[in-house]
């Protein structure tokens, strides 16, 4: 995302904010290191008069994480990053929040396609779903409460590409998918490319709205494997959580609880409001599954230094620096 | 649809997106390759063992949707994969049939039912298959309430809802084609229903049928009786209304699946008076 404000002229003035270093080079961003629900923000945006906040570091999969980290990070991130953004005073214009379609849940009560405004059926029993549903609620209040702000939600379907790491991206890599057995679900995709494209997209034309963001199509969840080289590696249909708490212990499989019912109903979701603002993706569901075999394949032939971009970990927050940073206003 | 989104001119002409598929599975789980193989292997039971005449099969479209409704029987129903596989062949053309959501729970069924052309009869699914894409439905009005009749009750139609698919083709755009049915009936009756298992087995409801005590009780639910299946099909039914809108009149919507409902009941007495033999026709 870095890389890709830089390269807009427009952007005066990049300013990271994460836990750890960056790890892609970068040129003319700056970069501050800070705690995970970062309390330093309203500082930050006081000090240097940032007008756009993008904030990317809601956690859309539970793997390694504690119900409560989940919690801290999602929810009072970002009521503190909100704040700042509302605070009296504050030179913030735009605010760009990453969410994910995990929102909807996945149940055998559900359209075939979700767009923005459907509701979603399956009950609430995933921490990382109560997580996204408050945050968008927190958003909402803050839009109600900042009518002169311009603030977009972009709901991500899970992510693939090139580098990016996720649950799903390492069971495919270690060629072992699991999957429910008796079910084929239809899932869908987003190119970790066409993430940041929307990120920045939004971002430039200063686009308000929830979106979900998503390659067109889905693709059963076997032809993933099989488009990846993986083998399937069946659940009991019955018991499934409890069935898959061994080989998640022993580090077989990763299954993030929030896809138990993604793995058994699928889920789609229609991406034509951001098209018709404009947008053009580059990838496919199943473009977005080819366009990491192919990186993975290269990288088994070729093998060796695989940063391994974890950008859910990364906080990346670009403000835009406006004219001059104002010393002393520091308060 | 109201836009209040400022729209960004699109960018220049791109190539359309490669899209890697391996299979032919689409966006409904159906896939025309498995429906071919169970086509072919269910035309011998289709020309053989039901016998299946249809009258008025001119009367579907070969273009554009359509949402087809007709009476539904037999205790694990006989009828829909007749009519879905008599359309398919004869006018060449993919048929979804759309039933209660509770199919896509069931494991290996479940999915063998979406990929030959089954899914829920949620209203956004409905829509965008007649509206937007124009393809043929199937939908059996009456629900469960259908084939968990008993034998006594046969050839008596169920109350059409509250008239759901009428609203659906309203707003879709699409004429209602119904359809009677005769022979699923008979094909697998139901004696008497077992209310206390099908709780305890999570089923809309347990029969014990005619088929368990002729072939026992697990081949029983597999295995129909040998009636001659009679398909006719009535005059599509328009509605002289816009399409696309929020809500339509309630009273004018039952109103209209009552009058379908009707029209279907006569139809089925005059085949019934018609019929000589339940295994003949």
């Amino acid at each position: 995302m870095a890389q890709a404000l830089e390269a807009d002229p427009s952007v005066e003035m990049i300013l990271g904010l994460g836990t750890g270093e960056p790890r892609v080079p970068l040129e003319r961003t700056e970069f501050v290191r800070a705690d995970q629900t970062y309390s330093i923000l309203n500082r930050i945006v006081r000090v240097t008069q940032v007008d756009t906040i993008v904030h990317t570091f809601l956690k859309t999969n539970s793997v390694g994480i504690s119900g409560r980290m989940l919690h801290e990070i999602n929810v009072i991130g970002t009521l503190n990053l909100l704040a700042a953004a509302g605070a009296p005073g504050s030179s913030v214009r735009q605010v760009v929040v990453k969410s994910s379609t995990h929102i909807y849940g996945a149940s055998e009560k559900d359209p075939t396609w979700f767009r923005e405004d459907t509701r979603r059926n399956a009950p609430v029993r995933t921490r990382l779903e109560g997580s996204l549903i408050e945050v968008e609620a927190l958003v909402r209040d803050f839009i109600v409460d900042n009518p002169h702000l311009v603030v977009s939600v972009l709901r991500f379907a899970n992510v693939l590409g090139t580098d990016i790491v996720t649950p799903i991206s390492i069971g495919l890599r270690r060629r072992l998918l699991p999957c429910i057995a008796g079910f084929d679900p239809l899932v869908q995709f987003v190119e970790e490319d066409d993430v940041v494209r929307s990120l920045e997209f939004v971002t430039h034309h200063r686009i308000p709205g929830t979106f979900n963001v998503a390659g067109a199509g889905k693709l059963p969840w076997s032809e993933v494997a099989s488009i990846a080289g993986a083998r399937l590696f069946p659940l009991s249909p019955i018991g499934t959580h409890s069935a898959a708490a061994p080989f998640r212990w022993v580090g077989l499989i990763q299954v993030p609880v929030e896809m138990e019912s993604v793995m058994r109903f699928g889920r789609g979701v229609d991406t034509s409001r951001l098209v018709d603002s404009g947008f053009t993706y580059r990838y496919t569901s199943a473009g977005a599954v080819e366009s990491f075999t192919r990186a993975n394949n290269l990288r088994r032939s070729v093998g060796g230094s695989d940063p391994g971009y974890r950008y859910e970990q990364d906080v990346e927050q670009f403000f835009r620096h406006s004219p001059a940073v104002v010393r002393g206003s520091e308060g | 649809m109201p836009s209040a989104l400022p729209v960004v001119a699109p960018h220049e002409e791109i190539p359309p997106l490669s899209d890697p598929r391996r299979s032919d599975v689409d966006e409904w789980g159906r896939s025309e390759h498995i429906r071919s193989i169970t086509r072919r292997l269910y035309d011998p039971i289709y020309k053989y063992w039901f016998r299946v005449e249809w009258e008025g099969l001119e009367k579907i479209p070969t273009t554009g949707g359509a949402l087809m409704v007709a009476n539904h029987a037999g205790a694990i129903p006989s009828d829909a994969p007749a009519i879905m596989h008599g359309i398919e062949k004869e006018l060449g053309r993919p048929v979804y049939g759309m039933a209660d959501y509770f199919f896509r729970t069931v494991p290996v069924v479940g999915t063998l039912w979406a990929r030959t052309g089954g899914l829920p009869a949620h209203p956004d699914n409905a829509y965008r298959l007649l509206h937007d894409q124009g393809q043929l439905a199937l939908v059996f009005p009456e629900g469960t309430k259908g084939p968990s009749k008993t034998y006594s009750d046969r050839y008596r139609l169920r109350r059409f809802g509250r008239g759901g698919f009428v609203e659906i083709a309203m707003r879709s755009g699409v004429p209602v084609i119904p359809i009677a049915v005769v022979g699923a009936e008979e094909s697998m009756p139901i004696l008497f229903r077992m209310n206390g298992l099908a709780k305890t087995l999570n089923l809309p409801y347990f029969p014990v049928t005619a088929n368990d005590f002729v072939f026992g009780p697990i081949l029983g639910k597999v295995a129909y009786f040998p009636v001659k299946m009679k398909f006719r099909v009535l005059d599509p039914v328009t509605f002289d209304v816009d399409p696309g809108l929020e809500r339509y009149s309630k009273s004018r919507v039952m109103d209209e699946a009552e009058q379908i409902r009707a029209k279907l009941q006569d139809t089925i007495h005059d085949m019934l008076r018609e019929r000589r033999s339940v295994w003949f026709g």
